[in-house]
């Protein structure tokens, strides 16, 4: 398996590196002054003609790669239950206090609301972001994300790449940050955010996070309009080939029945209550991180709850509000659990 | 002079913050500037989605030498107050000039350099900048005092003249160097000063100047748009958001499937609009074509081709999404969606919308059932445009020569119930879920579809219509009973929880409301009593809910239920006696409701006269006439009430209406000091009752006393009268007639006669004069 992964990222660190030709000529081009340059002869050429685009899994084995050559750690998915990548306690918790953190990983995220029994070519239950955070925020974030957007086969020159807009909040962790949406030719491919507070507390200093929706972004390399459709693995010799579908297809349906139909409410429920029950007992018990991993066990309980349908609209903002109170509090505990390392590791700050 | 070049260069400003972040440019520096003493002309002030630019021409090198001279305190005064002065100014005693025994502190400010002016400017406005939201970022973002801004700032040019102005704001240096487009031309380019910053910027892919890039996407979006034989639907504020999103924008066209034009085309241009800023297109045939009109920011090298299908196949998606969304929601039955509607709370203390519902329902039903609306169209607006009063047939019974009567009373009433009851029902459809701005409209289009009537569905498309200043009006009779119901009961059912909107703060729009229902009243001629209305809608579900008024005794309870007895079921009526029984058991518990609701009438009432004052107001109407018609009570009826204020400001304008007025003015001054005076019983007060004067009453009685007399006798009747039958320019015309007699009072008699019965017989003459003008409009209210 070991070898497998080493030599198929072998591959695509050589395309990675005739990118960082292209950047480096591109960055050379500007001199300033007298004559500015022409821009078809500074402009970035592209390198992606006539090449087969990335598969899905090429496409993150490439992140991986340009991220993890720009100083990021290569976590592992959160082994529980989440809605987004961003509830990965490596993005929650370690954005907040002034140690450095920059890691990348890819998040399978589950939208119980989302399912639609495998019958709708770009909705799905469950799919996967990949997450980048950088902390402290560095001054070049935007080129280095527009790097990984060309090493995944994106030519700026060819496509109309956009920065809107686009305020990011999540009142169950309560947090917040200012950013954008990156458009693709008009679709929205990333989530870029400065992240101002974490748990209601301020970021300093600020992480910058990346949010890439793997399966849009590879619907777009790949042109497919189908999600199912995607090459998921490139045929080896006579080994074939995976699609999307075949990895996923029959989870949709099923796990959509389950969502929607067979989720037993009253187990959902106790669930629920459980999970906010053992996260205060762990705040406690001064034990954060575990604290922090029933807050994500009752984020996702009531999604389900969401889904059966059985909450009404004015519990929701209850249930909503106990949540962020559990994010919040883990929040809070993990700060109280480190900071005096973080002040005694860096004189002056503070919270 | 010198020119000066500030470039703030940042990652990518929301596109709708690019405005208001010029004027906070130019506001910062102008008063950086005035605070240095250093005149400023004409500013140029450019934006794009990466940087911020103003070039300020002709500045002076130097600020001016100043010297300024402050007067101090006598050098004779307490060594307290000279301290005080010396701090104040920073100098020492010796510094002071001493004249006359007066001390002067003269200070002189050198000139300063321009650019060191400039240097410590911009910093302060990038300090002081304000942002609708800013942030922190970056390693600085550690600490808690770290620079703020829309989004991360990374660098700054400061040129004046071809000098560098050097600054540092967050560890940002300034320098010549700034960035051209973030694709084209993605390197260094250094500017040598304001002269060559714009077309430096050309020449590397950025058109600085937003005002040029949005000429390019409005021309190009219409160019595209016609070389495919359509034609472009304008939209200013796309071309502004566009321009505000590229540096060097390029429109393109592509279409969508034509499958889609199944769908609505407010629900398509919206989706295009709002999700994607893309144009529509029109065909030849003026309707919705299947194209569109993105803005992309680079120069393709394919043309395009490839962000087009890119845009497309995105559009698609959401063009997939609205169909699924229409489909879907026409598998129910308006009346079925509308059950959803007890699931959603309209606000914590009035129930669901649904209880809303029901309330508009039987509203709009009773507006039509009083013939407050009838089954016409528009009524002429008899009159009202020459100044007078419309006809006396106008408020009773429907006329005989009024629009088409196709329709009975009846079936109006069950058809404005109808869309009542349903007008809410598409705030739970899928597609007003997605768009909340379609509410109304695709209510109106379900309806049509599940096959109501024309006037049901376009009741439940308009009915939130009038909405703003330039929106139409409602006249189709269902519609405006619903819309009118709608806002009425809105209005009554906040009053009615005292929620009323106080300064700037209206959460619930009731003002938006107030407007559209006076506009609706008057665009329609709706002759309507909002005391009945709001008796109606509040007082009497008091009465329905076994709540009584502070009644205290069978009787009382009797005489309050009187009028509300109309309203009531007749089960209720019928067994009143045990109502009246309810109703003192429970007398206590409701005073206090009753008293609210009382006390909420006369504030909705004032609410509407100050409505009514501000939109008049514009239309050029006085507002001290207005008063002046109001001040008399018992006015609640907004077409009469205008339509006397009109001939009332046409009659002010004339001189008799200009005289008679100094008349009044002069009668009601003399019957005040009067009433301050000895003789308290026979005076009237101004606006009070005349006391009867009928006949001269003693044999001193001059001419003019007879004059007068003889025209209030005949002016009187006239104008109580005319006012009765809303001839308001007769009534005018009546008033008009005492002018003479009254001029001549003043000029013949003397009112103080020393002879105490001549005078009091006067002071009463007066007062019936004042009391006659009463009858018309309260003059003290009228200004001038």
């Amino acid at each position: 398996m070991t070898k497998s992964f080493v030599t198929v990222t072998r591959g695509v660190i050589w395309s990675v590196r005739r990118w960082q030709r292209a950047l480096t000529l591109r960055a050379r081009c500007a001199k300033g002054g007298g004559d500015c340059c022409t821009c078809e002869r500074c402009g970035l050429v592209a390198d992606t003609a006539e090449k087969k685009p990335l598969s899905f899994q090429d496409m993150i084995l490439t992140l991986h790669d340009y991220w993890s050559a720009r100083g990021c750690a290569i976590l592992q998915p959160y082994d529980m239950r989440v809605g987004a990548g961003t509830f990965h306690p490596a993005t929650t918790l370690r954005s907040l206090g002034p140690e450095p953190w920059n890691v990348a990983y890819v998040q399978p995220s589950r939208r119980p609301t989302d399912g639609r029994y495998g019958e709708n070519p770009n909705r799905l239950q469950h799919y996967y972001q990949y997450q980048v955070i950088l902390k402290p925020s560095p001054a070049d974030l935007q080129e280095q994300y527009l790097g990984s957007l060309a090493a995944i086969g994106i030519d700026p020159l060819l496509h109309d790449i956009r920065f809107v807009e686009d305020d990011w909040e999540s009142p169950t962790l309560g947090a917040w940050g200012l950013g954008w949406e990156v458009w693709c030719d008009g679709m929205e491919v990333t989530q870029f955010t400065y992240f101002q507070q974490m748990g209601g507390f301020d970021c300093k200093p600020v992480a910058g996070e990346l949010t890439y929706g793997l399966e849009r972004l590879a619907m777009y390399i790949q042109n497919v309009d189908n999600v199912y459709d995607l090459r998921f693995s490139d045929p080896v010799g006579d080994v074939p080939g995976l699609s999307y579908g075949d990895v996923f297809l029959e989870n949709e349906r099923q796990f959509s029945k389950w969502n929607f139909e067979v989720a037993d409410t009253d187990t959902l429920f106790a669930g629920f209550k459980a999970a906010e029950d053992e996260c205060k007992r762990a705040i406690a018990a001064n034990v954060p991180l575990a604290a922090y991993d029933q807050a994500i066990e009752a984020s996702h309980l009531f999604n389900l709850l969401q889904a059966r349908g059985v909450i009404s609209v004015q519990e929701r903002a209850n249930y909503m509000a106990r949540v962020r109170d559990l994010a919040k509090g883990s929040c809070k505990a993990w700060i109280d659990s480190q900071s005096e390392r973080w002040t005694e590791k860096y004189p002056g700050w503070v919270l | 002079m010198t020119d000066f070049l500030l470039e703030l260069r940042s990652e990518e400003i929301p596109a709708r913050m690019q405005a208001g972040a010029r004027a906070e440019l130019e506001k910062l520096f102008r008063a950086q500037m005035a605070a240095a003493g250093i005149d400023v002309g004409n500013l140029t002030i450019w934006s794009t989605p990466r940087r911020l630019a103003l070039i300020a021409k002709g500045l002076p090198q130097a600020t001016a030498a100043v010297s300024e001279e402050i007067k101090g305190p006598r050098s004779s005064a307490p060594p307290q107050a000279l301290e005080g002065f010396l701090r104040k100014t920073g100098l020492t005693q010796d510094q002071l000039e001493d004249r006359d025994g007066v001390y002067f502190a003269v200070i002189d400010k050198p000139g300063r350099a321009t650019a060191e002016v400039l240097a410590e400017a911009i910093p302060a406005i990038v300090r002081g900048f304000a942002w609708p939201k800013s942030m922190r970022w970056g390693k600085e973002s550690a600490s808690s005092e770290s620079l703020r801004w829309v989004r991360p700032l990374s660098g700054i040019v400061a040129i004046f003249g071809d000098e560098l102005v050097p600054c540092e704001i967050g560890g940002i240096a300034s320098g010549f160097v700034t960035r051209g487009h973030r694709f084209h031309c993605p390197g260094e380019i250094t500017i040598g000063s304001a002269a060559d910053y714009a077309e430096k910027l050309r020449a590397c892919h950025v058109i600085v100047d937003h005002e040029e890039r949005q000429a390019i996407v409005r021309d190009g979006a219409a160019k595209a748009a016609a070389d495919a034989g359509l034609s472009l639907v304008e939209d200013e504020g796309l071309v502004i958001e566009n321009a505000g999103l590229t540096e060097w924008p390029v429109p393109l066209l592509g279409r969508f499937d034509e499958a889609f034009l199944e769908v609505p085309p407010e629900v398509i241009q919206l989706t295009a609009r709002v999700n994607q800023k893309y144009f529509v297109v029109n065909g030849t045939d003026g309707k919705l074509a299947n194209g569109f009109v993105c803005t992309a920011n680079i120069d393709a090298k394919d043309g395009g081709a490839e962000i087009v299908a890119g845009n497309r196949k995105v559009l698609a998606a959401r063009l997939s999404d609205a169909r699924f969304f229409w489909e879907q929601d026409q598998k129910k039955t308006l009346e079925q969606h509308a059950e959803k509607l007890a699931n959603i709370t309209f606000h914590e203390k009035l129930g669901t919308v649904a209880d809303k519902v029901e309330r508009v329902a039987k509203l709009a039903r009773w507006l039509v059932e009083e013939g407050i609306i009838m089954p016409s169209s528009v009524p002429a607006q008899a009159g009202t445009q020459s100044g007078d009063g419309p006809t006396a047939d106008g408020r009773s019974g429907p006329p005989p020569s009024r629009g088409n009567m196709d329709v009975s009373r009846e079936e109006l009433a069950d058809q404005a119930e109808l869309a009542a009851r349903l007008a809410k029902a598409d705030l739970v459809t899928e597609m007003v879920g997605e768009f909340p701005e379609l509410q109304g409209l695709m209510g109106g289009y379900y309806a049509r579809a599940e096959g109501l009537p024309d006037a049901v569905a376009d009741a439940i498309r308009d009915h939130y219509k009038p909405v703003g200043q330039g929106d139409d009006v409602p006249t189709a009779p269902v519609t405006v009973a619903v819309a009118l119901a709608d806002k009425l009961d809105t209005i009554m059912a906040f009053f009615g929880i005292e929620e009323v909107p106080t300064g700037s703060r209206d959460p619930f729009a009731l003002r938006r409301a107030a407007l559209g229902i006076i506009r609706i009243i008057q665009s329609n001629a709706i002759r309507l009593s909002l005391s009945a209305v709001t008796y109606n809608g509040m007082i009497v579900p008091i009465f329905q809910s076994f709540a009584v008024p502070e009644a205290i005794d069978r009787e009382h309870v009797k005489r309050v239920l009187a009028p509300a007895k109309k309203f009531l079921s007749d089960e209720s009526a019928a067994s009143q006696s045990v109502l009246e029984d309810k109703f003192l058991v429970e007398a206590e518990q409701s005073a206090a409701r009753y008293a609210v609701a009382q006390a909420s009438i006369i504030k909705l009432l004032d609410f509407f006269a100050d409505r009514l004052k501000v939109q008049q107001r514009e239309a050029g109407v006085r507002h001290d006439l207005i008063d002046a018609v109001f001040a008399l009570g018992g006015e609640d009826d907004l077409v009469r009430l205008l339509a006397r204020v009109k001939a009332l400001q046409a009659f002010m304008a004339t001189e008799d209406g200009a005289n008679l007025l100094a008349g009044y003015k002069r009668a009601a001054n003399i019957l005040k000091q009067a009433e301050k005076d000895v003789v308290p019983a026979q005076a009237g007060t101004a606006g009070g009752t005349a006391p009867t004067i009928t006949a001269p009453a003693f044999a001193g009685a001059t001419d003019v006393d007879k004059a007068l007399l003889a025209a209030l006798d005949a002016a009187e009747p006239a104008a109580s009268a005319a006012v009765a039958d809303e001839r308001f320019t007769d009534a005018m015309a009546a008033l008009a007639s005492l002018r003479a007699p009254i001029d001549a009072f003043f000029d013949g008699v003397m009112v103080n006669d020393p002879d105490e019965a001549v005078r009091a017989y006067r002071l009463g003459l007066l007062s019936r004069f004042t009391g006659a003008v009463h009858g018309v409009a309260d003059f003290s209210k009228i200004e001038g």
